[in-house]
């Protein structure tokens, strides 16, 4: 074995892999441009090739290993998320994750959907926001319990924080826990909170091409809400375009016109919600 | 700015990695990180070398591998190249390609001493 790397422990193709230690001791199948080591160690005017820390010397290798990892990057949050994933499964609870951009309406939208479903299902919320408790008490005014995050400089809610904030929450059979992310339409996108879907919330004051122009969103969400749609007569939206473009990053988008102050397509999310919230006090 | 999150979890991967081997520094860090990633390679570069400064990491050469876009078409029965996401197949034209590679946020591998 190769007391350097490890490697050659392993008969391969009928090969014993270290007699004259001639492989390239990269382990890669690709070009690696790694080549300005440093020099070994130097202590009081001494440079000892072997005092690195295998402890041994090799000619032409220096002390510098390849350790291979293989981990994706968000594997921490990923683990945070699936264990809040079936925390909220254990306790017969259905999570969605609202994203938008700053300003779309959704603690609005929240209010008005928790008024429709709240005498039919326990309801939490957690709210994200970088600064404020604004929107807590907003949606406390409903009567139902919030737990405000504030990510002070931070542009997403994460797992780890949602994880928190569900400890301070009673999660009740059947019930419904509503996550409000930072308003904020790219990095959200990239965090996974542990929710059965994200719903994503387009206002028609926005342009109707924030699909292409954010399509990470768009191609994580399962619904996307189209609100402010009372607007509509005084804009020049174009409806059609939009959800053209939302589905060309997402061909299997659900889309919904909404109106947070007129309740118009309320009917049709709060449809949806019970719909999928049924699926999931099915027992495993 | 989440690259800024997202480096804190390299570190913090390196670290981890760092406590079951040992080694007591690292030269350099290889990510993989597909075209179609919510992630600008020269951000990441940016953050990193904020985020790792009084770490095992510190001084570590960041290299960022692009992977490029690929996807299955079911119609074709070929993986096609993919130059955006959700782009139809370049060869049938249909919209039912699924993406099988391009969207990667990996940590590959390191060189430590």
């Amino acid at each position: 074995m190769c007391t350097v790397c490890g490697c050659g422990t392993d008969t391969i193709e009928g090969q014993s892999a270290i007699p004259g230690h001639d492989h390239d001791h990269h382990h890669h199948d690709h070009d690696h441009h790694h080549h300005d080591h440093d020099g070994p160690p130097v202590t009081r005017g001494r440079l000892d090739t072997g005092s690195g820390i295998a402890g041994v010397r090799i000619p032409g290798l220096s002390q510098e290993r390849i350790v291979r990892i293989e981990r994706d990057i968000l594997s921490k949050n990923d683990g945070y998320a699936q264990a809040n994933r079936v925390r909220i499964a254990r306790a017969g609870c259905f999570a969605l994750n609202f994203v938008s951009s700053p300003g779309s309406g959704k603690t609005t939208l929240l209010c008005r959907t928790i008024e429709a479903l709240k005498d039919r299902f326990p309801i939490v919320v957690i709210e994200g926001d970088q600064q404020t408790s604004n929107d807590a008490e907003r949606i406390r005014q409903t009567g139902v319990r919030a737990v405000q995050i504030n990510t002070g400089k931070g542009c997403h809610l994460d797992a780890h924080m949602v994880g928190h904030a569900l400890d301070a929450l009673p999660l009740e059979p059947g019930g419904l826990v509503f996550i409000e992310n930072v308003g904020n339409l790219v990095c959200p996108a990239a965090f996974d909170l542990g929710e059965a879907h994200k719903v994503v919330v387009l206002s028609v004051t926005e342009g109707e091409d924030k699909p292409l122009k954010y399509p990470e969103m768009f191609a994580a969400s399962e619904l996307m809400l189209l609100n402010k749609s009372d607007l509509l007569p005084h804009l020049d939206f174009d409806v059609s375009a939009c959800m053209a473009a939302a589905l060309r990053v997402n061909p299997r988008l659900q889309i919904l016109p909404i109106s947070a102050r007129t309740g118009e397509g309320l009917a049709a999310f709060t449809a949806w919600i019970e719909a999928r919230a049924a699926v999931c006090r099915v027992p495993a | 700015m989440h690259e800024m999150a997202l480096c804190q979890s390299v570190i913090s991967i390196i670290e981890e990695a760092a406590r079951c081997r040992t080694f007591s520094r690292v030269a350099s860090i290889t990510l993989e990180i597909g075209v179609f990633g919510h992630v600008d390679p020269e951000a990441m570069l940016f953050c990193f070398d904020a985020i790792s400064r009084g770490t095992i990491s510190e001084g570590a050469r960041l290299i960022v591998e692009r992977v490029p876009g690929a996807g299955w078409c079911p119609d074709c029965r070929k993986t096609v190249v993919l130059t955006e996401r959700f782009a139809p197949c370049a060869i049938c034209g249909q919209h039912n390609v699924q993406m099988t590679s391009g969207d990667e946020l990996r940590v590959r591998d390191m060189e430590v001493e």
